[in-house]
Parts: structure tokens; sequence; C-alpha cells
């Protein structure tokens, strides 16, 4: 039975590989970074409104970089979100069950295209058409990348939100249904407040997916770090930043190669909270019906 | 009109409503996709598919690209599909619950939220510099397979539970150990459910860009890998450099080039949807 | 007739519960025994615990001794896959593997490492035949297991066993998701098998338990009642539970 335990350690090794992923990106960030904040306090960091590490004159303050994740990321979830919404109640609530075998996948083919692809549409097809109606638009900007990060996480949305809604109890639906409610107020006001909490997790898991989305923004959105709400200019997200610097020439161990990982670290941060508030609500709803 | 009719008017509306969004994202891909073809599919013909990069975008073709792309996607595939199958297993047929089984649960649903991004990072420090794989074939490789690493095992053990427990009875009362139960009866009955994942994985890897660019492939690389140790440079970064550039010709260079990476995309997604729906059909125990 | 496997002061528990109390029996050889009593009597748990199959379960617990040919089969020296070539099982539900008829039947002898085509053929021959499946089946040897009859799929579930030349057989009610007729060619096979081996039946099935066993045991609520040659326990039994469960007062 020698042979059954070596089999089993190196099973086990295998699922411990996940364990070292963790830990790997945790160490990399964390040692990188410390040895950034080594040189750049923490305090410059999260107040200095200017980020030009690139620069003579160089300014270390994320807020710009967060400010374009930020930007961006709203732009995509109110395309999204509604959409993705309606989709979810639409499919669970009127569709035929022919047309959601078929359309199902077809929505899950918006989130396999390659990022890149849509990077391309956003450059070549979206900013044209925003330029035709919007004349004062940048050819890099905010607007144009989250509206199509916003059709790329439609499908994180409407199928999170729909296996929400098919768990809620069909008796409620029913019950609803017997009371002379049609479809829609059904679906308004008993189906969606039943299913809120997991469509809410649908929400937060498409924002975290948008904020660390990298090359629709690094095609699209610009590489011009600016601490700005207006969606028509070119600005920079945390993600297109370290693509920037990745693509450039910088030494390693200078404090240039060190911002993408102090830049790295805040993007880690904001999806690992986002992810585990998506988990910790799906993991109370998930007992509510149990 | 009364209180009803107007209720009826409103579900109605919602209805056309309902469509129109389900419908919009497909249409605007659609329109999309139409209009990368016409761009592009005139540029694509043998030249293109068999000549190295060029300055002179009429002159430059993609064969560095897929090629790098074809070497990417084996050794992706070579280190993922033991590790993903393994962990799976583990996870499903032999971990008790634990402290340490559900700390591995909650990391992998983790570790499948970090920004592909991340990742390169990660490889850059400890691939590329620590390892000393520098920014090589097998580098590019074991960075997309961490990333992959949760599909493959979510996907396995969601075909391992679609087991029944009756056939690992049956395999136990005629005296097979656990391993024998797992090789022979269990792996092969989930078959499908595990090639799906592991499409859909492989799929992924194809049509990532941003942790490559992070670990250092080039953007432009005149010759065609031979090891895994060489430098690299595959499709979509191939079409990131083309659409960085100012030039309207190197757009249409872009445009053929997502044909190919499209195609391929989708062959795969078609090929797993079709071994899911076929493998939940066989399963009528 | 000789003893071929014995319980002694066996106690079970799954957690808090005591599924089984202090059980005390001995099994004749070449006879069928049938367990009988109402569900959740423990007979089921009985059963598992002579081939070990109560091993995966978390929260199992067990005192006492299960004697096989004189050896406790819960000593640590015991290697569990062994013990279960030697005692086979035959389960509530037909659950073939989702392979061809002759990969079911071959399955115990491969993974004891036999490769040789000829025997594994001549095994699954004559396993067929024992199960009387043979000649239903001999030209589609290579189809799949699960494209046959409910009934033929236990019979097929009892050539695997066969196949890999056990001494006793559990059954664990191995008629309950089968029709009349198929029953009645499970049970037919039951009679001649015992000629061979060892067999012991769980059955909800009284009627069944009378045609086909030599000796019953009646469990209630995790005690042994009764156990008695069968003809006793129908006609005569001693205990008054007994008396109206097979009266079917309850059950």
């Amino acid at each position: 039975m020698k042979k059954e335990k070596i089999i089993e350690g190196l099973l086990k090794f295998s699922a411990l590989v996940t364990i070292l992923t963790t830990v790997g990106i945790l160490y990399v960030l964390l040692s990188e970074s410390i040895a950034f904040f080594r040189e750049v306090s923490i305090w410059e960091f999260i107040t200095d409104k200017e980020w030009t590490p690139l620069f003579v004159k160089k300014h270390f303050g994320i807020m710009p970089l967060v400010a374009g994740t930020l930007l961006t990321t709203f732009i995509a979830i109110s395309v999204a979100l509604p959409i993705g919404i309606t989709i979810a109640i639409y499919l669970s609530e009127y569709a035929h069950k022919r047309f959601k075998k078929i359309v199902k996948p077809l929505l899950e083919i918006l989130a396999a295209v390659p990022t890149v692809v849509y990077g391309f549409f956003a450059l070549t097809v979206v900013t044209p058409f925003l330029q035709s109606i919007i004349p004062s638009i940048s050819g890099f900007n905010a607007l144009s990348a989250g509206i199509v990060m916003g059709i790329m996480i439609i499908p994180y949305v409407s199928s999170l939100s729909e296996d929400a809604l098919s768990a809620v109890p069909k008796e409620l639906r029913n019950g609803s249904y017997a009371m002379g409610s049609t479809r829609l107020q059904t679906a308004f006001k008993v189906m969606v407040p039943a299913a809120s909490s997991g469509i809410i997790v649908s929400v937060i898991l498409a924002f975290s997916r948008a904020i660390g989305e990298t090359m629709i923004v690094a095609i699209a959105a610009g590489q011009q770090p600016r601490l700005t709400m207006n969606p028509l200019v070119p600005i920079e997200t945390i993600t297109a930043y370290i693509v920037q610097v990745s693509l450039g020439d910088v030494q390693h161990n200078s404090i240039e190669y060190r911002t993408i990982f102090a830049a790295g670290i805040t993007l880690f941060i904001f999806t690992f909270i986002l992810n585990n508030i998506g988990f910790y609500i799906r993991k109370k709803y998930r007992e509510q019906y149990e | 009109m009364n209180n009803s009719q107007i209720n009826r008017l409103k579900d109605k509306t919602f209805n056309y409503f309902g469509i129109f969004c389900t419908l919009i994202g497909l249409v605007i891909l659609a329109f999309f996709i139409g209009s990368i073809f016409y761009d592009g599919l005139r540029r694509i013909d043998w030249d293109f598919l068999t000549s190295l990069p060029s300055r002179k975008a009429e002159k430059a073709g993609i064969l560095t690209a897929w090629v790098g792309s074809i070497w990417i996607v084996i050794f992706t595939f070579i280190i993922v599909v033991p590790l993903g199958i393994s962990a799976g297993i583990y996870l499903e047929e032999y971990a008790k619950k634990s402290r340490l089984s559900s700390l591995i649960e909650v990391n992998i649903s983790n570790l499948a939220g970090v920004p592909s991004i991340i990742y390169g990072l990660l490889s850059l420090e400890i691939f590329v510099r620590l390892f000393g794989m520098g920014n090589s074939i097998l580098a590019g490789s074991c960075t997309l397979a961490l990333l992959v690493l949760p599909i493959v095992i979510v996907a396995t053990r969601e075909a391992l539970k679609a087991v029944p427990h009756s056939i690992r009875a049956a395999s136990y009362a005629l005296g097979a150990s656990k391993w024998q139960t797992v090789w022979e009866q269990v792996l092969p009955a989930s078959f499908g459910g595990i090639l799906t994942g592991v499409i859909l994985a492989i799929s992924r890897a194809v049509g990532e860009t941003a942790p490559l660019i992070v670990i250092g492939a080039l953007l432009y690389v005149p010759f065609t890998p031979s090891s895994p140790m060489d430098e690299f440079t595959v499709l979509p970064i191939q079409i990131f450099n083309w659409i960085s550039r100012p030039q309207h010709e190197f757009t249409t260079n872009a445009a053929a080039a997502i044909i190919l990476l499209l195609l391929i995309t989708f062959i795969m997604n078609g090929v797993a949807v079709y071994f899911r729906n076929k493998w939940q059909k066989k399963i009528n125990w | 007739m000789e003893n071929v496997l014995e319980a002694k002061n066996v106690n079970v528990f799954y957690g808090d519960f005591q599924a089984l109390k202090n059980i005390n029996m001995k099994f004749k050889k070449n006879a069928v025994t049938a367990l009988i009593g109402p569900s959740g009597c423990g007979k089921s748990t009985y059963l598992r615990l002579f081939n070990r199959m109560n091993d995966y379960i978390d929260s199992f617990n067990m005192q006492g001794d299960i004697m096989v040919e004189n050896k406790n089969i819960y000593n640590k020296e015991i290697v569990v896959e062994e013990l279960r070539k030697k005692i086979g099982m035959v389960f509530q539900k037909p659950n073939p593997f989702p392979k061809s008829i002759f990969e079911n039947v071959a399955y115990g002898l491969k993974i004891q490492g036999v490769t040789n085509k000829a025997v594994l053929k001549n095994a699954v021959r004559k396993a067929l035949q024992q199960a009387a499946l043979w000649d239903e089946v001999k030209l589609d040897l290579d189809k799949s297991a699960l494209a046959l009859s409910g009934g033929q799929q236990q019979r097929l579930c009892i050539a695997r066993t066969l196949a890999v030349e056990p001494s006793i057989i559990l059954m664990d009610e191995p008629t309950s998701a089968l029709d009349p007729i198929a029953t009645a060619k499970v049970e037919e096979l039951i009679r001649e098998l015992k000629q061979k081996y060892t067999i012991i039946i769980v059955t909800h099935n009284m009627q069944q338990a009378s045609r086909i066993s030599d000796y019953t045991a009646f469990f209630y609520m995790g005690e042994m009642i009764e156990y008695n040659k069968t003809d006793t326990i129908f006609t005569n039994p001693q205990h008054e539970r007994t008396q109206n469960y097979i009266t079917g007062r309850f059950g």
C-alpha cells in the first residue's frame, strides 16, 4: 500500500500548489512593495495627487491611477448592470426554455473573447463612433474603454444573477401568480428581492473583474495618469500602468521597477476585498435556502 | 385603460426590453466581428501566415506569433492538466473535511478572482528571475498554467461529483484500492466534464496578453522558437503590437490576426460546449 | 455444517447513535442466511460490516470482533482489498460501471493484475454463465452495460462479483429495484449459487426470505431478536416481535 500513499502525497502536493501560488503572490507583492515604501512614504503614496515615476521630477501618488481605474470600472458597471440584470430577469421569468438554452452559451461568448480583441474594438470602432457624437472626445478616453468593458462583463452579471433567481423556490413565484400578479410584478416585487443577495454578489464580482481588466484600458484609455472623473480625456489605470512599464526598458531593482509592485498590491487589495465580500454574501445566502 | 390593462402593457413592454437587452451585446459583438472580417479577411493569405514580422505592414506576417502560441499552449497544457486534475482529485476524493481542505477551497476561489496581470508580476519575480527561466516559453507557460489552474480544478471537481457514489462502492466491493477506483472507474466516467474544463482553460490561455507582457514576452520576434527556453511572442501580443502603431496598414494586419485568434477561441469554446452537452446526455445512470 | 463467519459482541455507533447492540451470530457455510427487519433496524449496517464497507462513513465506530476463517477482519494487519476479494457484495440498485459488459466482469481480475486475454475471456464467460446471463449477452460483450435491462444489470453485477471467486457473497436487498420476473430469475440464481458460496442477504421481502434462505435472523432497533432455521422462524417464532413482523403487523 506504499504506492497508494505516494500517489496520495502527489495529489496533495498538486492541491497545495494553489496555496503556494497565493503565498508566492503575497511574497512577491509585499517584498517589492516594502522595498518601494522604504524610499517613498505610504503617506505620499496615498495623498500625492500626481503619478510621474518615469519623469525626471518624480511623484508617487497612486490616486490618479486609482481614479482612472474606478472611472472606467464605473462606466463598465453602468453598462453591464442594467443590461445584465434585465437579461437575468428576462431569461428566468419570461424566456422559453429553448430560447434560454441557445442564448446562454452565446452570452458566455462575450466573456470568452480575448480582451485584446475588445481593446481593438474600443479603439477602432467605439471611439470613432463617440467622436462623431461628441467631437471634443480624445482619441484615448475612459468612456470608450469603459463601455466596451461593460459589454464584456455582461455575462458575469447576467449568469450569476440568473442562477440566484432560479435558486428562489418556485412556490414564491406561484404564490405571486396566484394573487393575480403579472410576470413583471412578480419579477420585481417577489423574485428580485428574494434573490437580491445573489444579484449583489454578481455585481461585486463583475466590479472586481472590471478593476483588474488590463488590455482594453491599456489600448483604448490612454497612458496619462490624471486625477479626473472626466470620461472624455485620456487617463491611466493601475493595470495599464503596469503594462506601460513592462513594455519599457526599466532596470531591475530600480524605484521605477518597484512602482509596478506597489501598483500591483493596490490592485490586489481592491480585488481581494471585493471578492471576499462576494464570497461571504454568497455563503450566507446559500445557507438561507438550505 | 384600467389598472390591470396598464399592468399588462408594462409586462409586455418589459418582455420586449428583455429580448432587446439579451440580444444587444450579441448584436454589437456580431457587428464588430463582421467589421473585423471586412477589414482583415482580405489580408489573410499564405504569405501572411508564413512571413516573419516586418516594419513594413504589407510584408509583415504572423508566423512567429502563431508558432509561439502553439508552443505556449502545448507547455501550458502539459503543466496544468496533471496539476489541475490531481488537485481536483485530491480535494474531491481524498481530502477529509479539515481546516486545510477548506483553506485550499477558499484559496482557489480567491485565486480565480486575482487579476491576470498580478500573475504576471508573480512570474516575473519567481519564474523569470528567481528560477532563472528568463522571458522564455517555459516561463510564459508556467504563468498561464497557474492562471488557469483554478478553472481546471473546479471543472474536475464538478465532473467527479457527478459520478454516483454507487460506482465507487461497486469498485471497492470488488477489492479495488482507492487509487484503482479513482483511476479505473471515477476518472473515465468523468472524462467529458474534465475535458470541457481543460479546453475552456486552454482557450483562456490562448487569448491572454497582459501577464505575458509583464514577464517580458517580446513585441518583435524575428525568429520562430525552437526550444522551450527561447524567447517568444504570441498572437494576442502581436495583435497588441500592431494596434499600438499609428499607421492604418497595421490596423488591417491586427484585424487579420484577430480573425485567426477569434477562430481559435470560438472553435475551442464550441467544442467544449459540444462535449459538455454530449457528456450530460450520456449519463443517465 | 461448519461456520465460516462469526460476529462476537458487535456494537456499532454512528456518532452518538447506536446502530447495532451487542450482536453475536455464526453463519453456516454454503447456506443462504437472510437478515430481515423493519427499515432502520441495522441489518444493512450489519451486512456492510463483513466487507468493511462502513469504513468510508466518517462517524462510524465499531466495537467487537468479526471473525472470518478465525481471523478478526478488523485487525490492523488485514488488507481490506484482500478481504473484499474473498467477500463479494451485490448492492440494492444495480450499479454497473459505465463500460462494456466484458470490462465490467473483467474489472475485478484486472485490478489484481491479470492481463492475459485468454484467462480474462475464460473467467468472464464462466462468471456470466454462473450468473445465468451468458446466453443473453454472449454476442454483445462489447456493448455498454448501461444498455442492459435492470434485471440483466443486477445479474451482471452478480457475475462481476463471482469473477473474483469469493467464498462469501453479501447481498443488500438485491431485488428491491427489480420487477417480479427479474426478481424470480435472481432468486433462482441465488438458490443455485449456494452450492458453492455462502450467501448473506438483506431483504425487506418476507416471502423472499422464506423462499430462498436456509436461516433467517430478525433484527429490530439494532438488536438481533431471533436467529434460527428459516422454517422455524416462519412457522414457530419464539418472540412476539418476530411473530408480529412476519405476519405483517408492523414493518
